[in-house]
């Protein structure tokens, strides 16, 4: 059948002119070496970055794919690390339980912002989940709800042993679990953005009259794309969750959504692999910047951040897509 | 064959009001079967109004439209495409930051079901679909020349090319009705002359009827069956090329009256 074998081309075009399954090998020993090399310090930190790339992807399909901006995208994450810590402290659920509840919470929660605040759009969506963002550390506090939510303690979890007896540490089976994850959500979205839906979303973002009238419902189809954007968000706040072992809600600050939008523009908005350099980026260079002036590691970051934009106006993914040019052009 | 009773779109008594301002104050006229109908008149004679009601993205203030005998006038405009209508745009209206190839594969976005969940995991039902429309992707980018420019990003092609991806993207979904909207606009002499051979093109392989609104009387002239002449919001001729061109109407309303008087 001609058509399918032109879809797997299509799809299995190789990057960068170099066999696609060498590709994936690199990036599999990538992902396996540090399970075995770095200290447990260091492997948590991959992990919480890889939690955030999952996240930053949330955020990139809603902004960086559909141009719907939101800067608010941190509330779903604390929304989805509270149902993690809710369900397996006070309900005793055990904790691969949690994961797709968050990411359905988290879901069924964007569907019901996104309804009337993507008929806003624009700036004016930015600012309605900006304030999101302001409201849920507070909402978190609420004596009402305490009995739940710790109030202003929090919640505190503990880390799941690795299952099956396997032979390695609880941090390193969170990171092999975080890796798998995001490997499938990754996948998915990859799948997700290359069909017929993942087209619309990108078509209302280009053109939405267009979009219209080429059948697309865009109404329907941004409030949808903002529900799987925040279920994803929310799956990595629940695994947050999980990896940290405690949730309060100073860990989701306002500032977390600005860091998940600082990953998104770092790795490559639009870009499938964009986050996962984000969510190195949100992890890494705090502390790099920590090493450089213990004083001011908030400026040491800014200008990091504004050297890095200044040298890869495109991101990450950007200054890949450039290199797999080039090279194409050399071979 | 203009009024016949197998008419595809009936257009009845649209009036459209902007504000106190009245575009277009009632205009009937029909769309046959596989014909093509121009839409002519001055600036400002409403054309583009009537165009964009048709096309679902006004609503007539009065009046009502319909194709194949189905009400579409009170339709979002999302369902155009879906019931057949397929439309392209007077500055292009193309999705930027994707390919050609791509830009043609949404104008399918109507005839597919796959949904969210059925895409992601690339389900059998998503993939049959994803290939057919792969192939009616092909098949129009043949058929339109612009094989050698499908995994070109569409924003750096030139304007007459551009203008063909839209077509392509409109033709995909097979729709019943094509609507032009000024076709011939920006584009040289050679690329307006193929254009008339082109449409008929189209008509013949896609069993189609196209309706135009165009300022170049040329193409119109010679690609229409028919021609619908409107002036200040009012139809002033509706008949064959050669019965328009001598309605006196037509004549003042493009000359001016003096030019008629003498």
């Amino acid at each position: 059948m001609p058509s399918e074998t032109t879809l797997v081309e299509v799809s299995r075009r190789p990057a960068l002119g170099i066999d696609p399954r060498i590709l994936w090998g690199i990036g599999l020993a990538l992902l396996i070496a540090p399970l075995f090399m770095a200290e447990s310090y260091r492997l948590f930190q991959l992990t919480l970055a890889g939690i955030y790339a999952i996240a930053i992807l949330g955020l990139n399909i809603i902004t960086g794919y559909n141009g719907q901006i939101s800067l608010g995208h941190g509330a779903f994450y604390a929304v989805g690390a509270y149902v993690a810590a809710i369900m397996m402290d006070k309900l005793g659920l055990p904790y691969w339980t949690t994961l797709p509840s968050a990411a359905v919470i988290c879901g069924l929660v964007g569907y019901g912002i996104g309804f009337p605040a993507l008929r806003l759009g624009g700036l004016y969506l930015a600012l309605t989940t900006f304030s999101l963002a302001v409201a849920v550390p507070q909402i978190l506090k609420y004596k009402g709800i305490e009995d739940w939510t710790g109030g202003v303690q929090g919640v505190l979890v503990f880390k799941p042993d690795p299952p099956f007896g396997l032979p390695i540490s609880a941090d390193q089976y969170l990171y092999l679990l975080t890796v798998v994850l995001a490997l499938g959500v990754f996948l998915l979205v990859r799948n997700l953005m290359a069909s017929r839906i993942g087209r619309a979303i990108m078509a209302i973002r280009d053109h939405g009259l267009a979009a219209e009238a080429m059948g697309m419902d865009a109404a329907k189809l941004k409030t949808s794309t903002f529900a799987v954007s925040a279920g994803i968000t929310g799956l990595a706040g629940a695994l947050s969750a999980i990896a940290i072992e405690f949730v309060s809600p100073d860990s989701f600050q306002v500032s977390l959504s600005i860091t998940l939008f600082v990953g998104m523009v770092v790795g490559g908005v639009a870009s499938i692999i964009g986050p996962v350099f984000g969510g190195l980026f949100v992890v890494f260079v705090p502390n790099l910047a920590e090493e450089v002036s213990k004083a001011a590691p908030g400026v040491i970051y800014g200008i990091i951040l504004i050297v890095f934009l200044f040298v890869l106006p495109g991101g990450v993914a950007g200054l890949l897509r450039r290199l797999a040019t080039w090279l194409k052009r050399q071979s | 064959m203009s009024g016949s009773p197998a008419a595809l779109l009936e257009v009845r008594d649209i009036v459209i009001r902007f504000g106190g301002v009245t575009a277009v104050g009632g205009v009937s006229f029909d769309v046959g079967q596989h014909q093509i109908c121009g839409l002519i008149g001055p600036n400002g004679a409403g054309k583009t109004s009537l165009f964009n009601c048709i096309s679902g993205f006004y609503r007539p203030s009065e009046g009502q439209i319909s194709l194949e005998g189905q009400q579409i006038s009170d339709l979002p405009r999302h369902r155009m495409m879906g019931l057949g209508i397929g439309r392209t745009f007077q500055n292009l209206a193309l999705f930027r930051s994707m390919t050609v190839r791509q830009n043609v594969l949404a104008g399918a976005h109507s005839q597919g079901r796959a949904g969210f969940l059925a895409s992601a995991l690339r389900l059998p039902s998503s993939t049959r679909e994803a290939a057919a429309a792969e192939d009616q992707a092909r098949a129009l980018l043949a058929l339109l020349d612009l094989e050698q420019f499908a995994e070109v990003p569409v924003a750096g092609l030139p304007f007459g090319w551009q203008k063909r991806v839209e077509l392509a993207r409109a033709l995909i979904s097979r729709p019943k009705l094509l609507l032009l909207d000024e076709p011939a606009g920006g584009l040289n002499h050679s690329e307006v002359d193929a254009l008339a051979d082109l449409f008929h093109d189209i008509r013949r392989t896609f069993q189609l009827s196209i309706l135009l609104v165009e300022h170049h009387m040329n193409l119109v002239m010679r690609v229409s069956d028919k021609v619908v002449a409107l002036n200040f919001g009012k139809k002033i001729a509706d008949g064959t090329p050669d019965e328009v061109r001598a309605t006196p109407e037509v004549i003042s309303a493009y000359l001016g009256e003096q030019a008629h008087a003498a």
